[in-house]
């Protein structure tokens, strides 16, 4: 017979115990493992996949363009379309009524309508209004003017169309983020004697900053996939070109593996930012923030 | 005469139906201690809130330091003050909460520079020493380096306290600022606004803290129901206190 051992010796005894098995886990396991080896072996040695092709077009000059041209419009539609996110968000939580009804009314259309029949509508405005000017209103004389077709490129109205899509999405997001701060917290910016302004700028909206973040992370990673829509107008994008080249050399698939690899490529960038970003704006939300802080010193303003 | 720092005149406020305040009148002599008590909803913590203008008030007039606060009389008729100038008064009156309301994305020390250098426009370098300074006078200058957080519920109203007071504040509203503490913690806010107080700040405080108002307090104003039911000496009302709902009150909170 074992000796129980006395209260004082256990506290010495380190935990050393057997785990019970677990067989359902251990089977799954293998059929993946299987599924995966197997997946990767009928894709490497399917002649019809061309790797040689996908290696060859991987970093070809019209590629590498259209992958620039990708950059360039997911982060300058993002930009515009979280400034009128904000503005929205900020005129939907004013007290004027026709603020918000305009707010809304945005919102409302831009969410209604689908982004595809948006943006062919921005290339064909020019049927709709043939010529922008500036001057008096209601048809008085204008001081510059120019033609829609000459404004209107691709590339802006693959422009115009995502910034303003994702402005009326961004909009819902920045107004949730706002709505999360405190009450409270614009009562002390307040009664500090801060002007709305300063209150929105230096209190709400860094705190609302932290809910606005992860959604906005996820806004810029689809943006990334949505800018490939932009290909029905002949956006010079990365599907745009990919699109170009297989119509002469008729390596479809070829080409769209190479685009979905940039495409993979840009989303896990981003993603691996997004991470960093949120990490900035958990600032004094938990214990170990201090420590987190100055791991990111480089990303963190000198506060003196 | 000499002019009361802060003067309250039939005061009334409405929250849609419900007449919160009815008619309140009030004198705070410079460097006087006002303790304002009552049950809950009795509308003290509304009163506090009009002076700063945190609340808007439907009659009567509240003047601080001779400046009639939220508006200006021009003629026969009178006028919503505009924004800036709203703030310009607000600057001169501290408010402590309830519930602290630290900006939680700033450390105590920059919760303490933040009025000083946005609001004012003060250079950093200035703003940081004298917010040293305060955090010092409040004995948390170890902690200034710390986010909200990271402090006890004592220690971050003591935060609260410097940043009001890094404002160089005419008046201190105080709104019951040891009701969200645990017992224990009490006391150390206690300990500053006795201080703050002997130091000839004027304070309106809104508080269940009984034996703060008996030691530290000028006037105590019992508040139900809207109207000011008694007032006096703290020593001599709490001593001889002749309304039966302050009596009631007493009986319940001592």
């Amino acid at each position: 017979m074992t000796k129980t051992p006395q209260t004082a010796d256990v506290a010495d005894l380190p935990i050393d115990a057997v785990r019970p098995p677990r067989p359902g886990r251990w089977i799954a396991a293998v059929v993946a493992a299987f599924a995966l080896v197997w997946l990767a072996y009928t894709i490497i040695v399917n002649e019809n996949l061309h790797w040689d092709v996908i290696a060859e077009y991987l970093m070809d000059g019209r590629v590498l363009g259209g992958l620039w041209v990708t950059i360039q419009l997911t982060v300058l539609s993002m930009v515009i379309g979280l400034a009128l996110g904000i503005l929205a968000a900020v005129m939907q939580l004013s007290g004027s009524p026709v603020l918000r009804g305009a707010s809304a009314l945005y919102t409302w259309f831009f969410r209604g309508t689908p982004l595809l029949v948006q943006l062919i509508f921005w290339f064909n405005i020019g049927l709709v209004f043939p010529s922008f000017g500036i001057g008096v209103p209601f048809d008085g004389p204008k001081l510059i003017e120019w033609q829609a077709n000459e404004l209107i490129t691709p590339f802006t109205a693959a422009l115009l169309g995502l910034a303003i899509n994702e402005g009326a999405y961004m909009a819902e997001i920045v107004r949730a983020g706002i709505r999360s701060v405190d009450p409270g917290q614009r009562e002390a910016a307040e009664a500090l004697g801060m002007s709305h302004r300063q209150v929105l700028r230096r209190v709400v909206l860094p705190q609302a900053m932290r809910v606005i973040i992860p959604p906005t992370g996820n806004q810029f990673i689809s943006m990334l996939k949505t800018t490939s829509m932009v290909s029905v107008i002949a956006g010079a994008e990365l599907l745009t070109v990919s699109q170009r080249i297989y119509l002469g050399n008729f390596e479809v698939i070829a080409m769209l593996i190479v685009a979905s690899i940039w495409y993979i490529v840009l989303t896990t960038i981003a993603s691996v930012g997004q991470h960093f970003i949120e990490k900035r704006f958990e600032r004094g939300h938990h214990a170990l923030q201090v420590r987190v802080r100055r791991n990111l010193r480089p990303f963190s303003r000198g506060n003196a | 005469m000499v002019e009361p720092k802060v003067k309250i005149r039939s005061v009334r406020k409405c929250f849609g139906s419900v007449e919160v305040l009815k008619g309140i009148s009030l004198d705070v002599p410079e460097g006087g201690v006002v303790c304002v008590v009552g049950p809950s909803g009795s509308g003290k913590s509304t009163l506090l809130r009009c002076v700063n203008r945190l609340e808007t008030i439907d009659s009567g007039r509240i003047w601080v330091d001779g400046d009639l606060i939220g508006y200006a009389e021009q003629g026969d008729r009178i006028h919503h003050l505009r924004p800036a100038q709203l703030c310009r008064q607000r600057q001169d009156i501290g408010m402590v909460f309830q519930r602290f309301h630290l900006f939680p994305h700033r450390t105590a020390l920059e919760n303490v520079m933040e009025g000083p250098v946005v609001v004012k426009g003060v250079a950093r370098g200035q703003a940081r020493k004298r917010a040293l300074e305060l955090l010092d006078r409040v004995d948390l200058a170890d902690r200034a380096d710390h986010y909200p957080a990271q402090l006890s519920g004592g220690q971050q109203q003591r935060v609260a306290i410097a940043r009001s007071l890094a404002m160089d504040p005419k008046l201190m509203l105080f709104d019951e600022p040891t009701s969200a503490l645990d017992p224990e913690l009490v006391q150390e806010v206690l300990a500053v606004m006795r201080d703050l107080a002997a130091s000839g700040m004027t304070m309106m405080v809104v508080t269940h803290e009984m034996g703060f108002a008996r030691e530290v307090g000028d006037n105590l104003i019992f508040i139900d129901g809207g109207v000011i039911v008694e007032q006096g000496h703290p020593r001599d009302v709490l001593a001889n206190p002749r309304h039966e709902r302050f009596r009631a009150f007493l009986g319940q909170v001592l």
